[in-house]
């Protein structure tokens, strides 16, 4: 967090990515140490690899630190109530059914309070981009349990460990009919940015969760400072495109799968639509 | 005894004592912190009971509801945003006629975002048929909680508790923790008369008819008017009832005594600033200042506003040349809900005073003393020249 931008940008140049945020926006809320914000520089990075001009974009974040992706971005977004970033995004796909919508919030957002939606647009192979900031936590408000927090980690709602077990988010996504399924971390941010571009370039509900790092409020009561978090994302992973979403649990101890794990055609939302309810006309 | 702890720490202290035996919630600001507490207790085996992170407020209410028809102390809290989620649950708490508790950090609600602290979300329920009680400090706190129970058991009628976020929720000040052994012998155990029980099984909230019809045992039941019929008017005697477990309270504590509406320096006054929550303490300084300058003026904080202690507000403005309310939420499109109501209540009566009606501190706009000042000094000056509508104090447009 840089008290004095300016300085520093006539040193380095501006940033290659500032004609994508709202610079005056900037210092951003995040923690040092966050995967958030690596994951917000990979989404404009794959916009701007689309080619696609910037005003055929529009943003919809939830609630949450990952959340606020959408008051630091220079695209029509919505920051919009906690869990329901996916139908507000629907409601711009249906009324603007040619610009990207991507939807950028946190686990907890999408599928703790918001979950009910993730599945049905799925289902519907709305055409959109979901990308999920896996941290594990409710980050914004202290770290409490969530849906995605693993077996037996600490939180300030399950001190003494969370006897739950979390979703496998990638075999949620396919089983509810997601077109395109991936799930990268914050250190393999090619692999992510790469992931981003495609889904953002594929017709259907795609779908990344991203595994990031949130050193304040999970980090801390798990001993596990930033820099650990990173060692397991290198050393607890295995990269495996096409696997089986049934295998892709969250078990650092066994190791975590990466990749792209669905890559599929089904009619979307709109086709569908168009194919059943305007028939009438031939 | 006596501890220094924040206004979040007073609620969930006050939920131990009364032995909540199912606490479900979702973390919310300025809320958080006391589900947090209550986690701990249940954990740390301080307290006897379930506590479920459920993954929503809707689910947190119903969570609660269904332990409460299971025949079990159940709690949750929230703030803004989260109160709304559950309104639907709400609503099915009441006319299920469940001893719900439920704390509210009181908090601006969205659109625009806020986290900041005013009452427009627990104003915007008064509706609903919850009975509300507002804390004024953390002594206040933990004490309504065990009353809430009570009160909650003895009507079934769900309660909630609800006090100002950060300025309340955040803040750290001494209060006294109940005995436990005395908490127990105030707070009976809950013993309903009808509860989910396998040995006997009953068909419970089954759809009504617009007209009344036997039920299973063949006897005529209620129709939905009458349902809600018996609701209401249980809650008018609620105020009664409320003001008699404040008495056994003051008997075995040693503290109450001003259940329905809380007055400093009313009783020789021209003049009442009339208001809900922290505010009135604040207030109050404002009062002794002008009491230096010779101007008769009072302060009272309405501590229960719904069921509505109309006739104790009437009692006590009788006489007044002029109530001033001050309120940190609004009927939209109308007036402040608390003026409109004293307005209502003062019909009847005669010799009514004026009355004028500021909104201020929408969230978390700082209200400053000599803001307080400024507008009671106009409102005492000039008591009859006012407009029967809202003025905003703080503005900057
Ligand atoms: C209806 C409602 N309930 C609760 C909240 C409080 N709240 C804000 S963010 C959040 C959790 C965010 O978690 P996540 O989506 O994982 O985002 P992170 O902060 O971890 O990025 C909660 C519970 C709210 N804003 N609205
Ligand atoms: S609390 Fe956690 S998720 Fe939120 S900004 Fe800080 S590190 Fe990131
Ligand atoms: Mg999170």
């Amino acid at each position: 967090m840089s008290k004095n931008p300016q300085p520093l940008k006539e040193k380095h140049g501006a940033h290659p990515l500032d004609d994508l945020i709202r610079t005056d926006r900037i210092p951003h809320i995040w923690c040092s140490g966050c995967g958030i914000g690596t994951v917000f520089s990979s989404c404009l990075t794959a916009i701007k690899a689309t080619g696609i001009p910037y005003n055929e974009f529009a943003m919809v974040s939830g609630i949450g630190c990952s959340g606020r992706a959408a008051g630091y971005i220079k695209l029509d977004s919505f920051h919009t109530t906690h869990g329901r970033a996916i139908p507000f995004a629907s409601g711009i796909k249906m009324a603007k059914p040619d610009l990207n919508v991507i939807v950028f919030s946190g686990d907890g957002d999408l599928f703790a309070i918001g979950g009910n939606h993730f599945i049905h647009a799925a289902r519907r192979n709305m055409d959109m981009t979901v990308i999920c900031v896996n941290n594990l936590i409710y980050g914004m408000t202290g770290g409490q349990v969530a849906a995605t927090t693993p077996s037996k980690a600490k939180t300030t709602t399950t001190p003494f460990g969370n006897p739950d077990a979390p979703f496998n988010l990638p075999l949620l996504a396919y089983a509810a009919g997601a077109s395109y399924v991936a799930r990268w971390t914050i250190l393999h941010v090619r692999d992510l940015t790469n992931a981003i571009n495609e889904a953002l370039l594929k017709k259907g509900f795609s779908f990344i969760e991203v595994l990031a790092p949130c050193p304040i409020n999970y980090g801390r009561r798990n001993k596990q400072k930033s820099l650990d978090t990173l060692k397991l994302y290198q050393e607890k992973t295995i990269i495996r495109n096409g696997a089986d979403p049934a295998r892709a649990d969250i078990d650092f101890d066994r190791g975590v799968i990466l990749g792209t794990f669905i890559d599929r055609e089904r009619g979307t939302c709109d086709d569908l639509y168009e194919a059943t309810c305007r028939r009438s006309e031939d | 005894m006596h501890i220094i702890e924040s206004g979040n720490v007073a609620a969930a202290t006050g939920v131990k004592l009364a032995r909540a035996q199912v606490i479900a919630a979702y973390p919310i600001t300025p809320q958080t912190p006391l589900t947090e507490k209550l986690s701990e207790f249940v954990e740390s085996g301080a307290l006897k009971a379930e506590y479920i992170p459920v993954e929503s407020e809707h689910s947190a209410m119903a969570v609660c509801i269904a332990a409460s028809t299971a025949g079990t102390r159940a709690f949750t809290a929230t703030s803004a945003n989260g109160l709304l989620y559950m309104v639907e649950q709400l609503h099915w708490a009441v006319g299920a006629r469940l001893p719900i508790v439920m704390c509210v950090a009181n908090r601006g609600i969205g659109a625009p975002w806020t986290v900041w602290n005013d009452q427009q979300d627990t104003i915007s329920q008064r509706d609903a048929g919850w009975i509300q009680i507002y804390a004024n400090d953390h002594q206040q706190i933990i004490d309504a909680v065990i009353k809430a129970f009570r009160l909650a058991q003895t009507v079934s009628i769900p309660v909630m508790v609800c006090y100002d976020g950060y300025l309340l929720s955040h803040t750290y000040m001494p209060f006294d923790v109940p005995e436990q052994s005395k908490v127990d012998s105030f707070l009976p155990a809950f013993a309903p008369t009808h509860f989910l029980d396998p040995e006997n099984p009953g068909n419970f909230n089954t759809v009504t008819l617009p007209d009344i019809r036997p039920g299973v045992d063949g006897e005529m039941a209620p129709g939905y008017i009458e349902i809600r019929h018996n609701l209401h008017q249980d809650l008018r005697a609620t105020l009664d009832t409320f003001v008699e477990i404040d008495k056994a309270f003051e008997k075995e504590f040693g503290r109450g005594g001003n259940p329905l509406v809380e007055k400093y320096r009313c009783d020789d006054a021209d003049f009442v600033a009339v208001c809900i929550g922290s505010l009135s303490y604040q207030l109050r300084d404002v009062i002794d200042i002008m009491r230096e300058n010779d101007v008769k003026i009072g302060v009272m904080g309405v501590q229960m506003y719904r069921p509505f202690p109309d006739k104790a507000i009437v009692d006590a403005l009788r006489g007044k040349k002029c109530a001033i309310v001050f309120e940190k939420a609004l009927s939209y499109g109308n007036q402040g809900a608390l003026y409109a109501d004293i307005k209502a209540a003062l019909y009847t009566s005669e010799k009514k005073p004026r009355i004028h009606n500021y909104i201020l501190g929408l969230g978390g706009r700082e209200i400053k003393t000599q803001q307080l000042l400024d507008a009671l000094t106009a409102s005492c000056t000039s008591p009859d020249t006012f407009e029967d509508t809202p003025r905003w104090i703080g503005l900057k447009l």
